[in-house]
């Protein structure tokens, strides 16, 4: 197949929750653009709804979840769950924020891809996400 | 001969650059900043200036001709989860073990204004704060506590007017007097359009809402601290020790001028005007910073308000450790990294201060880590000698020059600011929020590189980490908070909170000062969020371009 028909992997960055820190989901949506992904910043405090609705939307394959405020265990599986509802559960959710490694365990089984926590390098980010989409979209 | 009169200084440069040094092995000696720094400083690295001391104009020094041997800093932990019943308990434990002062910290859902029933609130309540939402709670929260004997710290920002109202009453049913009352609250809005993020009401009705709580406060509640010019959550976005520096005090001047502009004379409410700064690893840029903040605000009160009164010219600031330097990975090294902080914050000449907890890049504080973590600056009070000497390290030649440099840059941000049109403006056009967002980029790619080394995180690590004890928050309690806050709107007189709702959102619609509306809702047991959205009504809500 030629090079230009792979098609981009395109994600929707999101904060969601209530906290508005949004330094870790900037550095985040900005490395895995410069890694040849299309990223769309949703901005702050999205719905689980309002999410998935861009992530519809934007045709998404991936969603990447921020979030600090400790409601991870609440506001992640509701995304989840919101996939399910709008039957679009081929769209892979990893998330990022202050989460202690049982809770990690816990999303995992709840259909969360992936979690990364603080001090993680944004090269193991990009590599997770070739190992994923290896071709592409 | 005229060579060896330059002998030693010379001597000294052709050996040092004759030596093998640590530049090749990549590593950045730049600070944590940028800033280049010079691997000497010497005498000619002094700046040419009178000789300053502490107590005096222009305050590098310090602002008290006592330093901390008239009185140390106030060690203020801040500290709140779960619901204010829970809280309360911590506050004691915190009082019994030494602390002499209160900082509350809210759960999102009240900082956010909005009720624990608010459906956005679900999985929010008492994560990383207390959850208030009406008079009830704040007085189940100083149950026990008289507020004559206590200051009290309010980090809150949109719906910081309500929170203060609530005090008050608390402190009216104690029967304490307002003007007897001392504390601090955040009511810091501009820095949470450029970094927090915690907005509600776009950028002019929540400047109104701070100009009444100071002017309120100018004549009620005199020695109240009205505002807390924050630059830590700045720092924590993101931001070079030198942005923080010149974002905050930029902020401090939209403060000053949005009161004159009220009609307020400089020297009634400035003394009331307190600062917030960060207190990173990088440890001498950070007591520059501290000195530089300082001189500039004092020079800039004096010279461009025209401030008579000498306490118009003193920046005081609270100062907390770096809550972004903590890591996850080896988590007992935030004790050092902590405790290195805390000093360069006692010896740049903080007014008040607060260790972060060695577990606080995992969840909350337990009781063990926040003791820690208070002992950590007793240990710094009592132990090192390190408050025995005012501004021990003034005349350094470094920090001397560090001082300058920070100003320097500083004055190049105020600059470009005025150019936008003012801080308002800048927000409007991202100004701050990309300045930040850059060097967030900027510094996490030097970590990537390992350019700069985080010991644990990008070097030095360990395999299998034990887990360390984390504090959990009982779901059940989230329920309870629910079911509070239905019970308070059941059981209170009904027809005096409408009342006192319609007066409110009609003093909004008009130029009255709010402080009086708001504060009678709160005596009727208006909710935190009925107040809120009652405002909201009037002044709208904002949002924010995302910049990434």
């Amino acid at each position: 197949m030629p090079k230009a028909a792979v098609k981009p992997v395109r994600i929707v960055m999101a904060k969601v929750g209530l906290d508005g820190h949004d330094r870790g989901v900037k550095v985040v949506a900005r490395a895995l653009r410069d890694a040849g992904y299309e990223v769309i910043y949703t901005g702050l405090r999205q719905t689980p709804e309002m999410v998935v609705d861009a992530a519809l939307q934007e045709d998404a394959q991936v969603i990447g979840l921020s979030l600090h405020s400790g409601a991870h265990m609440t506001l992640f599986p509701a995304v989840v769950e919101e996939l399910k509802r709008r039957k679009a559960t081929d769209i892979v959710v990893f998330g990022g924020g202050i989460i202690p490694d049982d809770d990690i365990k816990a999303l995992k089984q709840q259909g969360v891809a992936e979690l990364f926590t603080p001090g993680t390098p944004l090269q193991d980010i990009v590599a997770w996400l070739k190992k994923r989409f290896p071709e592409g979209g | 001969m005229k060579v060896r009169s330059r002998d030693a200084k010379q001597a000294w440069k052709e050996d040092f650059e004759s030596s093998t040094t640590r530049r090749d092995d990549g590593i950045e000696t730049s600070t944590i900043s940028g800033v280049q720094v010079k691997p000497l400083y010497t005498a000619a690295d002094l700046p040419a200036r009178a000789e300053e001391m502490p107590g005096q104009f222009p305050y590098t020094r310090g602002i008290h001709s006592t330093g901390y041997r008239g009185r140390l800093w106030t060690m203020r932990q801040f500290s709140g989860f779960a619901t204010a019943q829970e809280t309360n308990k911590r506050y004691k434990y915190l009082l019994a073990n030494g602390q002499t002062g209160l900082s509350v910290a809210f759960d999102m859902p009240t900082l956010m204004g909005q009720d624990s029933d608010a459906p956005t609130s679900r999985g929010e309540i008492g994560h990383c704060g207390v959850a208030i939402d009406s008079l009830a709670d704040m007085e189940t929260l100083f149950e026990g506590i008289p507020l004559s004997e206590i200051t009290t710290s309010m980090t809150i920002n949109s719906p910081a007017a309500i929170l203060l109202c609530m005090y008050l009453a608390v402190a009216e049913k104690q029967g304490v007097p307002f003007a007897t009352l001392g504390g601090t609250l955040q009511n810091d809005i501009l820095k949470e359009f450029i970094a927090q993020k915690e907005f509600i009401f776009p950028p002019e009705p929540s400047m109104r809402l701070v100009v009444d709580s100071i002017e309120y406060c100018a004549k009620e509640v005199p020695k109240w601290n009205t505002i807390s010019i924050s630059g830590y959550h700045i720092r924590e976005a993101g931001s070079t020790a030198a942005q923080e520096l010149a974002f905050t005090l930029a902020d401090g001047m939209a403060y000053v001028d949005a009161c004159v502009e009220r009609g307020m004379r400089v020297d009634d409410f400035a003394s009331r005007l307190s600062f917030f700064f960060d207190a990173h690893i990088d440890f001498f840029e950070e007591i520059a910073k501290f000195r530089a903040a300082r001189r500039i605000w004092a020079r800039w009160m004096r010279e461009r308000y025209g401030a008579q009164d000498e306490r118009s010219w003193k920046l005081r600031f609270h100062t907390q450790t770096a809550g972004v330097s903590l890591t996850a990975q080896q988590p007992e090294l935030n004790i050092a990294r902590t405790a290195l902080e805390a000093m360069s914050a006692v010896l740049g000449g903080t007014q008040s201060l607060h260790t972060n907890a060695m577990d606080e890049v995992l969840a909350l504080p337990t009781d063990k880590a926040a003791r820690l973590a208070l002992r950590t600056q007793q240990l710094i009070a009592y132990e090192t000698g390190a408050a025995n000497t005012i501004d021990p390290l003034g005349g350094s030649y470094f920090v001397e020059a560090l001082t300058d440099e920070i100003e320097r840059q500083a004055e190049v941000y105020f600059k470009r600011i005025e150019e936008l049109g003012g801080v308002i403006p800048a927000i409007e056009a991202s100004f701050f929020q990309k300045e930040i967002a850059d060097s967030a980029f900027r510094y996490q790619t030097e970590l990537e590189q390992k350019r700069r080394l985080m010991v644990g995180v990008n070097e030095f690590l360990v395999d299998d980490e034990p887990p360390i004890e984390i504090l959990r928050i009982d779901p059940k309690l989230e329920r309870e908070q629910v079911e509070r806050v239905r019970a308070v709107r059941a059981k209170r007189d009904q027809a005096r909170c409408t009342k006192a709702l319609v007066e409110m959102r009609k003093a909004a619609a008009g130029k009255d000062n709010l402080m009086p509306y708001i504060l009678e809702a709160v005596r009727a047991y208006a909710t935190e969020g009925e107040i809120m959205n009652t405002l909201i009504e009037v002044f709208g809500l904002y949002t924010e371009q995302a910049v990434i």
